[in-house]
């Protein structure tokens, strides 16, 4: 087994949270420096003495993104403007967009994640790497960029859209990886087979990286079919750099969090209390080894869980689950919590179906429509059993009954960027 | 002995079976006998054309939801007693019709039969000496 490295990616744990704690110590003497910080620390009298072991995080109040809107721009920053480089900035729907800005070590830091994550799903620098994400403010664009060229990937920045061009580079360039939003992906697959273009036999592809929306593991599999690939969830947010936070391993079971840059704890959204390992809550994390702009107890509103146990790779850093859903994303119908994820993890269980759907809320109805895929078969007969026992799965999933409707191919929007999987008609 | 029907998906949505129809008169394609399947949520709409590969191709190409399917075509004659006498000859041999449809062609009434058993289909025909028509017989209409 080898690593990026293996000193830290297989340090012992006690060793590890020992390491935590002296970066998170140095963290927050260097966040004492931020306006934001400085005021929470002088109300709740904290310095880096008062920190004595990892649990005394806990005397730290949590940071939100409102906290990062209100501060908007350069509110939360520990280091003066003039040594920062880099600023990345995500527009929100409501209120002020959000801010992060980055040193120069800081970027090193950040493309050092991004480039051992991409070691250890088996990626050297012999790799031809396709970077199909979005570039400018979007951290998955220069995010990647920096990590795969610190892994000394040969990196084409295609960035999104224009899928015949992808398609051209992947051919022409022998491209061997591509990061790549999920249902873009299959979308880029079913481009190919309109093209005559196989992905076994007439690419090099053998890695993607998926990352960037909430996606099932029945989808990551049709993925991995369709293209012929080994396919990685990452998770990246924003406020923390952007890709490189977690990634999985060979093993495709968790991300590795990496915990020589945070510290993660999981809180029941409620309680704001810890949850017991392994219980789902939402993720919050401490960025500890950064110097532009600390966060302390970030709360991203992603719900996730630590899987327990050694990982058989060997590192030693912490995984988190497949995410649940968003706090945000979360569909409150007569009264039950619903997540889009769910639904998606019982429609990509049938062959029958396309990778094109789309979840319409309209008063206390559900509508899901779905495309068929290739594999339509004219007996009517089929095609009724096939709509009941869809429903009968999504309403064991569910606990409601949604109306399903089958639609032909192309009937739906084509997902080119993010999917938008749900139309809400409610008016609140 | 069976010709390709082509079946589409046709959501209850207007324009959809237009768009259809104009592939075909588009590339030239006749169309020898169509039939829809109808329900609320949906229909199918199946037919029998002049050249169904080329059909078939081109409905994939326009991302339209479409299959084939191995149907019989038998030619009876137009009186009331043929259409009986051949579907009695499938069901004494045990085989069960999953949907039939007819159209008239020179004269004689043809009728697609599509059974839950094609192997065994075909030995009916054989046994009763069916008259049936061929893709090639089609092609050249
Ligand atoms: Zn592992």
């Amino acid at each position: 087994m080898t690593y990026w490295q293996a000193e830290v990616e297989t340090m012992s744990r006690a060793d590890l949270e020992k390491l935590q704690l002296e970066y998170l110590k140095k963290t927050i003497r260097i966040a004492t420096n931020s306006p934001f910080y400085n005021k929470i620390f002088k109300e709740h009298h904290i310095t880096s003495d008062s920190i004595c072991s990892l649990d005394d995080l806990k005397k730290i109040p949590f940071t939100t993104k409102e906290d990062l809107r209100n501060n908007y721009p350069f509110g939360m920053a520990a280091i003066p403007i003039q040594q920062c480089v880099r600023l990345h900035s995500s527009s929100g729907t409501t209120g002020n967009p959000t801010v992060v800005l980055h040193s120069a070590k800081d970027l090193n830091e950040w493309a050092n994640q991004v480039a051992r994550c991409m070691y250890m799903v088996g990626l050297r620098d012999t790799d031809i790497f396709q970077n199909t994400s979005g570039y400018g403010m979007f951290t998955g664009g220069l995010g990647f960029q920096y990590g795969a060229e610190k892994l000394g990937a040969l990196t084409v920045p295609a960035a999104a859209g224009n899928t015949k061009r992808q398609l051209k580079f992947i051919t022409d360039f022998g491209t061997t990886c591509l990061h790549i939003i999920p249902s873009y992906a299959t979308r880029l697959a079913e481009v190919m087979r309109e093209s005559g273009i196989d992905p076994r036999r007439d690419t090099k592809l053998h890695t993607v990286c998926i990352g960037a929306e909430p996606h099932s593991e029945e989808q990551r599999l049709r993925i991995e079919e369709l293209l012929g690939v080994k396919a990685y969830n990452c998770f990246g947010m924003s406020e923390m750099n952007g890709p490189g936070v977690a990634f999985e391993c060979k093993e495709q079971n968790g991300m590795h969090i990496w915990e020589d840059y945070v510290i993660v704890e999981i809180i029941d959204p409620v309680t704001l209390e810890h949850v017991p390992e392994g219980e789902v809550g939402e993720l919050v994390l401490t960025t500890i080894n950064r110097e532009a702009m600390p966060l302390l107890r970030y709360r991203t509103r992603d719900l996730t869980r630590i899987i327990s146990g050694d990982c058989p790779c060997g590192r030693t850093h912490k995984r988190i689950d497949r995410f649940k859903g968003r706090s945000d994303d979360m569909i409150i119908l007569k009264g039950v919590n619903l997540f889009p994820i769910q639904i998606e993890t019982v429609l990509m269980k049938f062959k029958e179906l396309g990778n094109n759907y789309l979840i319409t809320i309209d008063q206390d109805e559900m509508q899901i429509e779905v495309e068929l895929s290739d594999l339509f078969t004219d007996d009517y007969s089929v095609l009724q059993r096939l709509t009941k026992e869809i429903t009968r799965q999504l309403k064991d999933e569910l606990l409601l009954t949604p109306k399903l409707k089958l639609v032909g191919r192309g009937s739906l929007p084509v997902q080119e960027g993010k999917a938008v999987r749900v139309k809400d008609l409610r008016k609140f | 002995m069976t010709i390709n029907q082509i079946s589409i998906f046709l959501e209850n949505k207007c324009g959809k079976l237009s768009k259809v129809l104009s592939i075909l008169s588009d590339a030239h394609i006749g169309i020898i006998a169509a039939t829809v399947a109808d329900t609320s949520e949906y229909g199918i709409l199946r037919l029998i054309v002049t050249n169904p590969e080329k059909a078939y191709a081109l409905f994939k190409e326009n991302n339209v939801t479409v299959s084939k399917t191995e149907v019989l075509a038998i030619a009876t004659d137009r009186c009331a007693g043929s259409f009986a006498s051949v579907l009695g000859c499938f069901t004494e041999a045990g085989i069960s019709v999953e949907y039939m449809y007819c159209f008239s062609l020179d004269g004689k009434s043809i009728l697609i039969l599509r059974t839950n058993d094609p192997v065994q289909a075909y030995e009916v025909v054989k046994k009763h000496k069916l008259e049936y028509i061929s893709t090639d017989k089609l092609n050249n209409i």
